[in-house]
């Protein structure tokens, strides 16, 4: 059975690595991976999004609405944005932070108080991480995504793949520490 | 080895495992990662060429000086480089070459959605579409092969999906393809009159072969499930039409879709009794089907949109009228999250004080630039295709001057643009003498398609060294008499500029010279701009009344604390590029560090 999830966020928080470190993950342990991405002007602070698919053979690399297993945002906003991507059941992970956009510094609209609460109103499954907070106690707010992918792998239950090695291969060592530490972190706060 | 690729990537490798030694392209989403991977190979010499009809030059003259050659573009590029695409079909290759298009269904990035498989059959190339990154490595191995056979250039259709997707490739190893023989062929390489008529009709007898090879091609195939329904799918859609029609359904899995398999399609559909066409925009697979003359139910643009994307859900909609029970949540609590300049985008100033002259028309252009058009500068009234602002704005200021309407035209475009096709417009400016402001945006780097250098910047594709084109000196060279340089975030100079070359009779231009805030600077950069984002601008709340003036320059770097009543500027986005600092009437933003 092929398994979706959607990592989304503003440009600059880090889905693409994110989705690059679980896919390779993934691929090492044996599933097909399929893995769509739109970035075309990513660096300017537009939305961001991260389509990954896994399973013994997957087909389409796009998530259809309604159909993602489980929606990682990495921003309010956008969680509410791609929450009629999640299937009925799934499981939403949203990252506390709040981005406001271009239309909301210059006063055009205002980003609304209530997002999260908009959010349950619909989702069983909804779990809450202060994940840029935890990767600041961690000395790098950065390290956010590591987090985020940490719950990921909880949540699908992806542990038993060599985590720590893959991100030797594609993290600089400087910060290679840091993010494996992110990572834990993140498991255990979904666990929590 | 295995490894995850997108399809340019995977292109690229399939490239290099052919034994390419010369390929050449113009930067556009979402071809750009094919050259800068294929960079990255020693064997390959690459360029960033000023546009695509001299990146497809290129490949065809290392292709017809016997080596293996690629020329890589997006689909609105194909345009640019079709003079050279309809001719060279008729001429054949000498080395293989293949032209790689990468069209955009959807638009994320582009200007339209042509649909480029139109070209293969007006210009009479082989064509092939890939479906994965997999199949990107090989069709381009065995689009080597099948050009030096046949005689032909391969073009290689890719959509946005196909292109930014990764899947799993299977690498292989580089096979040297030893030059070919270069001999003086008139006959075959100079399309004169006579000459051409002779090889318009081996065209048509090449096109017979290839028909003959489309039968019998190992990326035309049948799958066959256990109903009477089928699917013909080609690029992305084979795998969009599997994920909706399943295992039972069977496939005609085009790939070599330029000439189409006639009998094979024959054969499949009189199996059928429903035949879905999944294609996305145009209906290239489905007219060819109808002319066919078959007997089965054919389901094609009747039923699916010609335009957007075609995933599994459109699809499923479309054709079974079935869709996942999606959540229903409240829209009106959405923002919008459009892309903005960046902190630090030395286009905010300029716009900032264009946008506020309502007696001019702004001609605009492609690149980050175009951002300018949206809220809050509204400072775009034309933009069409790459190098068109310099020559629409000068149409638009000899009409207004026709009609005594008074208006002046402004007209914008970047430092790749110019060098792309800029500077044509520029010369029919100057020869046609229309009195158009032009204005160069030297930001000192391609920006929109992720920092790619371009003749102005001094270095080449593989980030060497290289000759530096000054555009002061080009556009000199070309007549033009006032140019002004200018520093983009100094508001004031912007005014001063823009008001005495309105003023005049004859066309100006002005060179804004500001490195992107996003590049990686040169030594160059950091010698010519002292002091590079060295500071940062903050805010005295003491100061600040809370009058927002500051945030409608629309820099992501600040916010308004609706509790506070003050503006804030985020340190570890500013760059203190010092533009709010001079909107600020009331001298609360100053310059620190």
């Amino acid at each position: 059975m092929t398994k979706s999830i959607l990592l989304v966020g503003v440009g600059g928080q880090g889905t693409i690595l994110a989705s690059k470190i679980l896919t390779t993950g993934l691929m090492e342990a044996g599933y097909d991976v399929k893995m769509s991405e739109i970035h075309g002007m990513s660096q300017r602070g537009g939305s961001v999004s991260s389509q990954v698919r896994y399973g013994e053979k997957v087909y389409s690399p796009v998530i259809e609405k309604g159909a993602a297993d489980m929606v990682v945002a990495f921003e309010k906003m956008e969680a509410l944005r791609s929450l009629d991507y999640l299937k009925d059941g799934g499981t939403l992970v949203v990252n506390n932070e709040e981005i406001p956009s271009q239309s909301v510094v210059i006063g055009e609209e205002a980003y609304p108080a209530d997002v999260l609460e908009e959010i349950r109103r619909h989702v069983d499954q909804v779990k809450v991480v202060d994940a840029s907070g935890m990767a600041q106690k961690l000395g790098n707010e950065k390290a956010a995504n590591m987090v985020l992918l940490g719950t990921i792998i909880h949540a699908m239950g992806l542990e038993q793949i060599h985590w720590d090695a893959i991100l030797k291969d594609n993290i600089k060592p400087k910060f290679l520490e840091l993010n494996q530490k992110a990572i834990q972190m993140g498991m255990g706060a979904v666990r929590e | 080895m295995r490894q995850l690729m997108t399809g340019d990537e995977a292109i690229a490798r399939g490239a290099y495992e052919a034994g390419v030694r010369h390929a050449a392209a113009y930067p556009g989403t979402p071809s750009t990662e094919i050259l800068e991977n294929l960079s990255g190979y020693q064997e390959i010499e690459t360029e960033w060429a000023p546009n695509e009809k001299v990146a497809l030059e290129s490949a065809i003259g290392a292709a017809i000086a016997g080596v293996r050659s690629m020329a890589s573009m997006k689909h609105v590029g194909v345009n640019v480089a079709a003079d050279p695409l309809f001719t060279w079909a008729y001429m054949g290759v000498n080395a293989g070459n293949v032209l790689i298009t990468a069209d955009e269904p959807g638009m994320y990035s582009s200007q339209n959605e042509q649909d480029n498989r139109n070209y293969a059959k007006a210009a009479k190339w082989a064509m092939m579409e890939p479906s994965d990154s997999q199949e990107c490595l090989d069709m381009v191995k065995a689009a080597y092969e099948l050009s030096e056979s046949y005689d032909t250039p391969v073009m290689v259709r890719m959509t946005t999906r196909v292109c930014h997707s990764k899947s799993i490739v299977e690498l292989g190893e580089r096979k040297e393809a030893p030059a070919k023989e270069w001999e003086k062929n008139p006959a075959k390489y100079v399309c004169l009159p006579a000459i051409a008529r002779n090889l318009r009709v081996k065209l048509e007898e090449r096109m017979k072969e290839l028909e003959a090879y489309s039968e019998k091609s190992p990326f035309n195939r049948a799958e066959y499930g256990s109903g009477k329904v089928g699917v013909i799918a080609s690029g992305i859609c084979y795998f969009y039409g599997k994920e909706v029609f399943g295992e039972e359904a069977s496939y005609l899995k085009l790939g070599f879709t330029h000439p189409l398999p006639k009998k094979m399609i024959q054969d499949f559909c009189s199996r059928m009794d429903t035949v879905y066409i999944l294609e996305e925009n145009d209906p290239y697979i489905q007219e060819f089907v109808e002319r066919l003359g078959v007997t089965c139910k054919i389901v094609g643009k009747d039923t699916f949109p010609p335009y957007g994307e075609m995933t599994p859900d459109v699809i499923r909609k479309r054709a079974k009228g079935e869709a996942f029970k999606t959540i229903d949540f409240d829209k009106s609590k959405l923002i919008a999250r459009a892309p903005a300049f960046c902190a630090g985008c030395p286009h905010r100033g300029l716009f900032y004080r264009l946008g506020k002259r309502k007696d001019i028309m702004i001609s605009g252009d492609i690149g980050c630039y175009t951002l300018a058009a949206g809220k809050p500068f509204t400072a775009m009234d034309s933009t069409v295709c790459m190098g068109a602002s310099f020559s629409i704005g000068h149409g638009a200021q000899k009409a207004f001057n026709q009609t005594g309407s008074g208006k002046r035209v402004v007209a914008v475009l970047g430092d790749s643009t110019f060098f792309h096709t800029g500077i044509n417009s520029l010369i029919n400016t100057v020869y046609n003498q229309s009195n158009t402001v032009n204005i160069i945006l030297d930001n000192r780097i391609t920006g929109m398609t992720g920092h790619q250098d371009n003749p102005g910047t001094g270095f080449n594709a593989k980030g060497e060294p290289t000759t530096l084109i000054q555009i002061e000196e080009l556009v000199r060279a070309i007549g033009v008499r006032h140019i002004r340089v200018i520093n983009p975030n100094n508001l004031e100079e912007v005014d001063h500029t823009l008001d005495e070359l309105l003023a005049l009779d004859e066309p100006s231009v002005i060179i804004t010279r500001w490195p992107c805030a996003l590049k990686k600077f040169s030594q160059a950069d950091r010698n010519e701009f002292t002091d590079l984002f060295a500071s940062r601008n903050k805010v005295l709340e003491e100061k600040c009344v809370g009058c927002k003036k500051c945030l409608k320059a629309g820099c992501p770097a600040m916010s308004f604390d609706s509790e506070t009543k003050k503006a804030v500027i985020h340190q570890t986005q500013c760059v203190g590029c010092d533009v709010c600092t001079q909107i600020c009437k009331k001298d609360a933003i100053v310059k620190e560090g």
